[in-house]
């Protein structure tokens, strides 16, 4: 190999080199491993596990809302099911998503390094998410919450059983749950920024970094520096309901909107704590399925960055009907605008690569592509909000429900999906069937347009959110919309099915399946234990597909759609002849 | 910041440590994904300083919140602060500052491989640490006695309250809210330090540190300097409004 040079006498003499770590069995020898790929293994299963009781909870919800009045549920089953949906899928399921689990597996090997510069503290923090998670589970069982996923105060912090008016539901232990999941979310903050910073193989420089790694760092920049403001909002508010500090409480004293501005400081930047990791999944993609170096490398990186900063002063545009002075509403509707800058940069980028480049559509290339047009969507629907006079007539309406599930779902779980499909191979070491996932995607993506296109129109028409009853004029797009979700719900069945055979009887995946030039495609199928057979030196960037060799790209490259597609160069290589001769 | 150049810098450490089972070459102390020492070094020091910025935002929560009640009810934060024992908040301020030194102390003579003066400086350190908790403890108990507790359980007592002060205006508990959450957080923050303290210590002597290798005293320092840090911005705050 031309690109990856190899310094002499490396590093363990002791194990196989070449043994996989997916190797050892035994349920012990997964928790207590430090291998930062097991541990984002565990993530992943964990993270999955928590979407699938997320999407139960919506199901559920949008079941009800069928048909008017009572379908399934009294109301406040409906409150408590809409508040754990939001809440297992915010905190249990989408900010660790991307980064702890796909992160954790990729990050280290698209580093050229062993492991994340802290291997325990990983494993503690995959320790914390679950104590926490047992904290909701245990919240869930003693009756749940009603009070949304945002625990607005004073609804959540006055205890009806100490003659307050509030929510009776189990506050106490959720709000604990999402403050633990906190540490949890910034340990994996701090180990990935000093792991991009000190970790780097020889020969990676910042250029050369993957735009996943950076949209990573820039990922967990906002971790470190929004997440602690959310634990100490949450504490407080913990406390107000336990010891009625009169902080957050009217009734003492206090001020409910200080919780609002305090929450929103930290969820507006989770919002990216949310996306970016997305944009970054969907980058690797775009640029492998195009056999392209990205367009604009720099400025991708860049804007991941703007994105991160920017995402802390617009918390504001939270509160424009909560009782801010009209100037500070008038200074965050403008700065809003301002994220629609490196936003667009990206968006701008991703066409420009795939413009003139090689296009593949395979499953992942579809998920990818379908990030930039729902994310799109919902970017641009955000700037509807963040005018402040739309936003007075559309606050707290199904406009605002269908925005952020364009941005969450639309972008997260798209790119999330997306990298699952990309990087199967190289976490189980088994290819997937393309044809049945490709059906899955397809279901997903109607089904996701027809649920929420229903909201918006029900939304601009005034449709509010959270509320249990309608009128008779809402109900077909409740119906529209409720349809839609079936639909959705069947691709997913699809895509866990085609995951499950994969790992039941999938074929053995090659060492690069799709012919991408970054670095951990070009380690082994599953990778060893530490990684590379022998510490890898880089010559050249990740996406450089000029200077990868043949030998780089195309071992196991096999595209059924476009064979052969880089002008001059050999058709697919067979997938079993390369496998083991190198390296 | 690059790999090579540490690696470069710090060829000479390699040398040592072959065949320690472990299958890579250095000290026994160099975990087994970095390559060199210093870039183990360099990844924990800057781990720490994260953490550290991670946990001044965490307590930014609370000064924001001081802040905009101090700024609302100027006149309540005045009497209410009047009610704090500032001879013991000082004291206690002192006893921080000079853990900070002894802690500093430790970790000059862990770089000098003078082992023995390291467990010193760090018994010294925890000793303090235990001090001011008990300070503490006394302030707590004083506060409970004389109702000055946070809002939905604040009912002061004329004859506990500091002699001569004036009565103590509406939503004085929310003062009390936000000094027992401050304070609270912080001893904590000791607490937890304590524990870390502690640790190194029984590190220490068992000669886990040496001229070479005394990353974990250097990064638990790091931690007890911030403790004693926000103590710093807290004591005037609460105490000398
Ligand atoms: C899979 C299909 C999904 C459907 C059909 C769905 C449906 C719904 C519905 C009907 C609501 C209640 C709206 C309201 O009145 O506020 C809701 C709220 C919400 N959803 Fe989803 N959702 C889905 C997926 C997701 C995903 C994947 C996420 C995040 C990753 C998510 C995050 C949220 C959040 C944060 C709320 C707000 C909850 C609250 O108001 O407290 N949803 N969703
Ligand atoms: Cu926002």
């Amino acid at each position: 190999m031309a690109a990856i040079t190899t310094t002499p006498g490396a590093h363990h003499d002791a194990e196989d080199p070449n043994a996989s770590f997916l190797e050892k069995k035994g349920l012990m020898s997964w928790l207590v491993t430090l291998d930062h790929k097991r541990i984002g293994i565990m993530y992943l299963i964990s993270v999955m596990i928590a979407f699938a009781l997320g999407g139960i909870f919506a199901l559920l919800v949008r079941a009800e809302l069928l048909t008017q009045g009572k379908t399934l549920m009294d109301a406040d089953t409906y409150n408590k099911m809409f508040s754990l949906h939001g809440v297992v899928m915010v905190f249990l399921f989408i900010i660790p998503s991307i980064p702890a689990a796909m992160g954790n597996i990729i990050l280290p090997i698209q580093l050229g390094a062993k492991d994340v510069a802290f291997p325990r503290l990983n494993l503690l923090s995959l320790y914390i998410y679950w104590f926490g998670a047992c904290f909701g589970l245990y919240s869930m069982i003693n009756g749940g919450v009603d009070t949304g996923w945002t625990f607005y105060t004073p609804y959540s912090s006055s205890d009806p059983a100490l003659g307050g008016v509030g929510s009776s539901t189990s506050v106490i232990p959720m709000t604990l749950a999402a403050f633990i999941m906190g540490f949890s979310s910034i340990l994996t903050g701090v180990n990935f920024i000093a792991t991009v910073h000190k970790m780097r193989a020889p020969g990676l420089t910042w250029r050369r970094l993957t735009l996943f790694t950076w949209a990573l760092y820039s990922t967990s920049i906002i971790q470190v520096l929004a997440t602690p403001v959310l634990a100490i909002t949450l504490l407080l508010l913990t406390m107000e309901r336990f010891l009625g500090l009169g902080i957050f409480d009217p009734r003492l004293g206090g001020d409910p909107v200080l919780f609002q501005h305090f929450f929103w400081f930290y969820s507006h930047p989770a919002v990216y704590i949310m996306i970016v990791p997305g944009m970054g999944v969907v980058s690797d993609i775009i640029a492998t399925f195009s056999r392209r170096e990205p367009v604009g490398y720099m400025a991708i990186a860049a804007s991941s960055l703007g994105l991160a900063l920017l995402g802390f002063l617009v918390w504001g545009h939270h509160l424009f009907v909560a009782g801010m002075s009209e100037y500070a509403t008038m200074v965050f509707s403008a700065l809003t605008f301002l994220v629609a800058i490196p936003s667009g940069v990206k968006v701008f980028n991703w066409v420009a690569t795939l413009y003139k480049g090689s296009i593949s559509l395979q499953s992942p290339m579809l998920w990818a592509l379908s990030f930039i047009f729902l994310f799109t969507i919902g970017g641009l629907t955000g700037l509807f909000l963040g005018m402040l006079a739309v936003d007075v007539h559309l606050h707290d309406t199904y406009f605002v429900v269908a925005h952020f599930h364009y941005v969450m779902v639309g972008g997260t779980v798209m790119g999330f999906v997306g990298g699952l499909h990309y990087w199967w191979p190289k976490f189980t070491g088994k290819m997937y069937d393309e044809a049945p996932a490709k059906a899955g995607w397809f279901f997903v993506f109607v089904g996701f347009n027809i649920t929420f296109i229903a909201q918006f129109i029900m939304g601009s028409r005034g449709m509010p959110r959270r509320y249990y009853d309608y009128l008779p004029e809402y109900e077909i797009f409740h119906q529209i919309s409720t349809v839609g979700s079936w639909v959705l719900g069947f691709g997913f069945v699809i895509i866990l099915y085609v995951l499950v055979k994969s790992l039941m009887s999938g074929k053995p995946a090659p060492r690069n399946p799709w012919g991408s030039a970054a670095l951990e495609f070009q380690t082994p199928t599953p990778p060893p234990t530490f990684n590379f057979v022998k510490d890898p030196v880089l010559t050249r960037g990740q996406y450089d597909y000029q200077l990868a060799t043949e030998d780089e790209l195309y071992e196991g490259f096999d595209d059924p759609l476009f064979p052969g597609i880089r002008g001059g160069k050999p058709a697919a290589k067979p997938a079993a002849a390369a496998e083991g001769e190198k390296e | 910041m690059s790999s090579e150049a540490t690696a470069g810098a710090h060829a000479g450490d390699h040398g040592d440590g072959h065949g320690d089972g472990h299958g890579h070459h250095g000290p026994k102390w160099l975990a087994h994904h970095f390559d060199t020492p210093a870039q183990q070094f360099d990844a924990a020091k800057l781990g720490m300083w994260v953490f550290l910025a991670q946990e001044l935002l965490f307590f930014s929560g609370l000064f924001v919140a001081y802040g905009v009640y101090r700024s609302w009810y100027p006149e309540m934060f005045k009497a209410a602060s009047h009610q704090l024992d500032k001879i013991m908040g000082g004291t206690n301020t002192i006893v921080l500052l000079f853990s900070s030194f002894t802690a500093a102390m430790a970790v000059r003579s862990s770089q000098l491989g003078k082992q023995k003066e390291t467990g010193r400086y760090l018994l010294v350190t925890i000793l303090c640490a235990f001090g001011f908790l008990v300070i503490k403890y006394f302030e707590y108990q004083h506060k409970f006695e004389a109702g000055l507790l946070p809002s939905r359980y604040f009912h002061p007592h004329m004859d506990h309250l500091v002699a001569g002060s004036a009565p103590l205006p509406a939503n004085t508990g929310t003062f009390f809210g936000i000094y027992f959450m401050m304070t609270g957080v912080h001893g904590v923050h000791v607490i937890v330090g304590i524990g870390v303290l502690i640790w190194i210590y029984l590190r220490n002597q068992r000669g886990d540190f040496s001229k070479e290798f005394f990353t974990p005293v250097d990064i638990a320092a790091l931690y007890w300097h911030l403790v004693d840090l926000v103590w710093i911005y807290l004591f005037p705050l609460l105490y000398l409004v």
